[in-house]
């Protein structure tokens, strides 16, 4: 069985920042795997260790410099990585979900995996729609906001829990092959060791252009454009309370007592 | 130039998003000069055709299948009323039953997709804003395409009101249900337990600011001090560090508190959702940009680690 798994390096902002052009200034970001991918990649190597003959394979579309972020989820179990960037893809504008389900696609096309996890959603631009058009796009059955897999091999099925609002949880019955977007929380995902750090330097790390997986150019034209980048109005009317922390809790003290606030 | 907007239900009750979904589509539909085409897939459709019957509708479609959403019958009933009508946007719910068959039907529709929308305009072709980095910023996003799937943010929009005089129809969808793979077996209601957060007075709310589980000590202290119930946002339960029944937001619990400090917690949309009806919102927080302070009412723009020590103390804790 192969499961695929899709990666993605993500900006996180510092507190305080600039806006450069149509995104953040690149000195006030730091590089990060995505938040809901490490829990799809623990999820796929959790499978891996219980059953046999489980193979996982993550996929990214990014630059380069977002290697040593896909080595994270090699040193945690994956198998191997694929990485599709050329320069087309730089010189794109917005990827947005449309396009990176296609170029995932292809490499699906090739791979044929049993199941492919995804994140709910990126932690920088939230789309949360790359999953759900993959299934769409590859033919497979798909479920979106996944909290918990079961996983029933022989019967060719996913019983998974789509987690839904107000602590409700839908019970869903999903045939394989499938697309699952996976939820934080579906399980603890672990550290990578010093033995899992080293290994993944030596586990095969694939970069291919879109030619190399059938595409060609084309495939990056999107009808959305990006237009702007700012930081909203705030509509904020707190009161800030100023000064030394044991001002500030003086005056929140106060200010909790007025509201009726005491043991 | 038409604009349609799929309705969302749950175990018999048409929910908000539904009517939010109307406001928006009516006012894209009067900047297009179109008429506003309202859906109901599935579940008790003649009542839930009824409660869409509002101001400003055209007209509402009925799909009579199934009682409960399903992926796959949702995508292929909306594509083909989307094909019958050919609406400009196809409006539907930024949910988690949207984000499950939106990308779908707008994959199959060719359409391009923007979800998350927190406003739209059409003054030169369809301009989507939305946010990005967890509300840090906002971005703008236009559509060059005849025609657009769009998902809304809930709450974002007023629901519509009033009695309209839209014509209600069936419309006869063919499901092709060996494409229908999935199946729902149940829903449960998770998070029961001892506490109840919602009933509290005042809560002490804890996010991912906290840092180390250890540290979760100085928040029940401060509960204690102040007679408070301590709750959190997900990533402490995802963790396992608090029960699943103190979790405030979208997936958790909605709760009403007369006050309700939010400490370390940034402020995402889906928290949000989950505490902004508190009467009094405190939030503490060293990042003065943290989108928690635009629903506060007073900030304390500090390191917690030495603002809660120090608010103990003045409670004599
Ligand atoms: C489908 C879906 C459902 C979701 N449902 C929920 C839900 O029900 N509830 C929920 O909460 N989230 C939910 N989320 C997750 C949500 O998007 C956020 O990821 C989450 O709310 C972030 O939690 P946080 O604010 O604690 O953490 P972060 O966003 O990481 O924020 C931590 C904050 O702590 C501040 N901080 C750090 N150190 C200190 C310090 N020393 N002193 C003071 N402040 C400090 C930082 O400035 C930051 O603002 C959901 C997401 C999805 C996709």
């Amino acid at each position: 069985m192969k499961i695929l798994v899709t990666v993605k390096e993500v900006a996180v902002v510092d507190d305080e920042f600039e806006i450069d052009g149509l995104g953040i200034d690149e000195r006030y970001v730091t590089a990060d795997l995505n938040e809901w991918d490490e829990y799809a990649v623990e999820e796929a190597v959790q499978i891996k260790e219980a059953g046999d003959d489980v193979e996982v394979v993550t996929v990214t579309v990014g630059p380069e410099g977002t290697e040593e972020t896909i080595r994270q989820a090699l040193a945690k179990g994956a198998d191997r990585a694929i990485r599709v960037w050329d320069d087309a893809l730089a010189e794109a504008g917005l990827l947005d979900p449309e396009t990176k389900a296609e170029i995932v696609a292809a490499v699906a096309a090739d791979e044929d995996p049993d199941l492919v996890l995804t994140g709910v959603q990126s932690a920088d631009d939230g789309f949360g729609a790359t999953g759900v058009t993959l299934g769409e796009k590859l033919g497979f059955e798909w479920a979106a906001v996944v909290n918990a897999l079961d996983l029933d091999r022989d019967a060719g099925v996913a019983h998974v829990r789509r987690e839904l609002e107000g602590s409700v949880e839908a019970l869903t019955d999903v045939e394989l092959p499938a697309v699952l977007t996976i939820q934080t929380g579906i399980n603890d995902p672990r550290y990578a060791s010093l033995r899992g750090i080293r290994q993944a330097q030596s586990k095969e790390l694939a970069t291919k252009s879109l030619s190399e997986v059938g595409l060609d150019a084309a495939a990056v034209e999107s009808p959305l454009e990006q237009t702007s980048l700012y930081e909203p109005e705030t509509e904020s009317e707190a009161t800030v309370f100023e000064g030394s922390a044991e001002e500030t809790a003086g005056e929140l003290a106060t200010l909790l007592r007025e509201k009726g606030v005491e043991n | 130039m038409s604009v349609l907007a799929v309705a969302e239900h749950r175990r018999g009750e048409l929910r908000d998003v539904s009517l939010e979904l109307l406001t928006a589509g009516r006012e894209l539909a009067d900047d297009l000069d179109g008429e506003l085409h309202a859906a109901v897939v599935g579940g008790d459709v003649d009542a839930f055709g009824e409660k869409l019957n509002r101001e400003g509708v055209d007209a509402v479609h009925t799909v009579d299948a199934g009682e409960e959403f399903n992926h796959d019958v949702y995508t292929q009933v909306v594509a083909q009323l989307a094909e019958e009508l050919s609406p400009s946007v196809v409006l539907m719910p930024n949910t988690v039953d949207g984000m499950d068959y939106a990308p779908a039907v707008a994959s199959r529709l060719d359409r391009p997709l923007v979800t998350d929308a927190v406003a739209l305009d059409t003054d030169d072709g369809l301009t989507v804003t939305r946010e990005l980095y967890g509300s840090k910023v906002e971005t703008t996003i236009d559509v060059h395409a005849e025609r657009a799937a769009v998902t809304l943010r809930p709450s974002e929009w007023p629901t519509a009101e009033g009695v309209g005089d839209a014509t209600i129809e069936a419309f006869d969808a063919t499901i092709d249900e060996s494409a229908v793979r999935s199946t729902v077996t149940g829903f449960e209601e998770v998070g029961g337990g001892d506490v109840d957060i919602t009933d509290a007075d005042v809560l002490v709310s804890v996010g991912r600011g906290i840092e180390e589980e250890e540290n979760l000590d100085m928040i029940f202290d401060l509960a204690d001090a102040l007679g408070a119930t301590v709750s959190g946002s997900r990533p402490l339960i995802d963790n396992g560090w608090l029960a699943k029944d103190r979790q405030v937001g979208q997936s958790g619990k909605v709760v009403t508190p007369d006050v309700y400090i939010a400490i370390g917690i940034s402020g995402a949309v889906q928290h949000v959702a989950g505490m902004k009806g508190s009467d009094t919102i405190v939030a503490i927080n060293t990042d003065p940009n943290a989108p928690i302070f635009d629903i506060a009412d007073y900030g304390i723009q500090d390191d917690l680690f030495d603002v809660i020590p120090a608010l103990i103390e003045e409670f004599g804790g």
